[in-house]
């Protein structure tokens, strides 16, 4: 495919997103396409720390525990606009990173990863207990009437969130394109690559791996404002639990970690399976969408660590 | 509790120092030794102590099927693809409980060993204790078999060398295959110990995992005896957390320990590298 065609193809598919919400007006599956934008931007802000620069973060859920926490609490104490909150609770969030990114950065390979689980766990248990914040009881948006885009709230339709998810999505694709062509990208892949290495060659790593951790947490906790508006109830079990950041590394390890179009790829595939088999075998009580997630993932990883976008790439070059 | 852990994270370093992988469906191992033990008790009236050796067993045979069945072909990929292997695994394992054995907590009920024992004002549990001694015997034999046995020391060869233990007539795959299932025996006499006075329910590896991987890296990862203090380390530090701070913080403190340990020692308080 030329790169006019591609591009072309890319912006088709933008109007027929646009349009969409025009045509089916049944809740159900604009909120399956919201939950694929924002599972995808997750994935995506993830996949910028852990796709390219390599950094396996478990505790994600942080950030994105963080950003939903901010604007809340936020909008409870000083009636602050949850837009306002949501920018807060992404500077909350990248400070935070920088604090967890100092110890944990020192860590590599799987030390890395456990510690920052060790991280997430710390946090998850913190907030259980924090009274002011809502503890375990967790917290309820402030509802206001009626509908607005001053509020953030949307009670009458799930149209206006939509457009705000996709956007939301589309901000997370233009910052890793960014990156990607630029010299921090370059960098954040060579660290990838060989750590060691790009230390030799003057790149300072410990630098890089903070901004990396800085974007993607200010990313994840963006996504953690817009959940906290469209459900207007958190607490710690639903945005700070490990199970969460893990369901953010799967869809960006399905659709292809350090691709551009990966974990958009994963999430418009694992989003939809989860919704199906929760709605085919759910109320059972039997897991049946966490077995298909486990022999899902098993596989890919099995057959095509790459994910399925290595897997699409395979067959272009096949083709010719 | 300490020697327990000592022992769920035994498995855990087994394997990595044997492969560089880290199991992290390690806690769900733990999950289905505790089943096997109640379902014993429950079908067949076995009492944890019996039904150890046939617990051991099972999550031996089950560890070399794990490793012929997926690890063996992960061996060679990128870590992501070895993390998010044993992760599935976990996450399959954990879905499979649930659905075959439903989400309910089950117990134990009147074990041979029950009650308590009164030392001078101070009350240990019955059953905390044995685990604790048979936790202490289990690492004893473990620590026996790696470095007295013909095929302990070809393990540890394999360990330190892969390329030059084969050329020295070790199969090793055949050594990986036994890691794997060394690992998993271990968990099934830890999980054998711990079904005496704990809860049993699918979700009950998550707590113990994410504790082995702390005792694990704490300790040093590969190193076997290592684990043994770290084990104990992370266990006085959780009761203690319980006893000073508060009882919902304790785990909080002990992975915040970990942190400080990993910040000020990267490689583990007793790891050379």
């Amino acid at each position: 495919m030329g790169r006019g065609l591609r591009w072309g193809a890319a912006a088709a598919a933008l109007v027929l997103l646009i349009v969409f919400p025009q045509v089916v007006t049944q809740p159900f599956p604009r909120h399956v396409m919201i939950s694929i934008f924002l599972y995808a931007m997750l994935a995506q802000a993830w996949n910028l720390l852990a796709g390219y620069c390599g950094q396996i973060s478990l505790s994600h859920a942080v950030f994105f525990g963080t950003g939903a926490y901010t604007s809340t609490l936020l909008a409870r104490h000083l009636g602050l606009s949850p837009w306002g909150g949501m920018l807060a609770g992404a500077v909350v969030a990248v400070l935070l990173s920088q604090c967890i990114g100092y110890p944990v950065f020192r860590l590599r390979g799987h030390y890395f990863a456990i510690a920052t689980i060790a991280v997430g766990e710390i946090v998850g248990t913190l907030m259980i207990n924090w009274d002011w914040a809502g503890g375990a009881r967790g917290l309820f948006v402030p509802i206001k009437r009626p509908d607005s885009w001053m509020n953030f709230q949307f009670h009458e339709s799930k149209q206006n969130y939509y457009y705000i998810a996709l956007a939301l999505l589309l901000l997370a694709l233009w910052v890793t394109r960014r990156v990607e062509r630029s010299r921090l990208g370059y960098y954040l892949r060579a660290i990838r690559e060989d750590q060691d290495a790009a230390a030799s060659l003057g790149i300072p790593v410990a630098g890089y791996k903070q901004r990396a951790m800085a974007l993607s947490a200010g990313l994840t906790a963006l996504g953690g404002s817009f959940y906290a508006q469209y459900i207007f109830f958190i607490d710690p079990e639903s945005v700070f639990p490990t199970s969460l950041s893990i369901l953010i590394c799967l869809v960006a390890v399905l659709g292809g970690v350090g691709t551009f179009w990966g974990p958009l790829v994963g999430a418009a595939i694992l989003i939809p399976l989860g919704e199906w088999t929760r709605i085919a075998f759910g109320g059972t009580g039997k897991a049946a969408d966490l077995l298909v997630y486990g022999a899902l993932i098993m596989l890919v990883s099995v057959i095509q660590p790459g994910g399925i976008m290595a897997l699409a790439m395979r067959g272009r070059r096949r083709t010719g | 509790m300490g020697f327990v852990y000592a022992l769920i994270a035994a498995g855990l370093s087994l394997i990595f120092g044997l492969m560089e992988i880290v199991n992290f469906a390690h806690g769900e191992f733990l999950m289905l030794a505790m089943f096997t033990t109640f379902w014993a008790w429950a079908l067949w009236k076995l009492d944890p102590f019996v039904s150890l050796p046939l617990t051991v067993g099972l999550l031996f045979l089950f560890g070399l099927a794990v490793y012929h069945g997926l690890i063996r072909w992960i061996l060679g990929a990128p870590m992501l693809a070895q993390i998010f292997a044993t992760f599935g695994l976990a996450i399959f394992l954990r879905a499979a409980a649930q659905a075959l054995w439903g989400v309910d907590f089950r117990v134990i009920k009147n074990p041979l060993v029950d009650g308590r024992l009164a030392v001078g004002g101070l009350f240990i549990g019955l059953p905390q204790l044995t685990a604790s001694l048979g936790a202490l015997l289990a690492f004893g034999f473990l620590h026996w078999f790696i470095a007295r046995t013909e095929t302990g020391l070809a393990l540890q060869a394999t360990a330190q060398d892969r390329q030059a233990a084969s050329l020295m007539g070790i199969d090793t795959q055949r050594m990986f295959a036994l890691g794997w299932g060394i690992g998993a025996a271990c968990v099934g006499a830890a999980g054998a110990l711990l079904a005496m006075f704990f809860y049993v329910f699918p979700d009950v590896g998550s707590t113990f995992a994410l504790l082995a991987y702390v005792t694990v890296a704490l300790g040093g990862f590969g190193n076997v005896p290592a684990t043994l203090a770290a084990g104990v380390i992370v266990g006085v530090v959780e009761v203690l957390a319980g006893l000073l701070i508060a009882p919902a913080f304790k785990y909080a403190v002990v992975f915040a320990l970990y942190l400080v340990v990993v910040l000020w020692r990267p490689q583990g308080l007793f790891g050379r590298f």
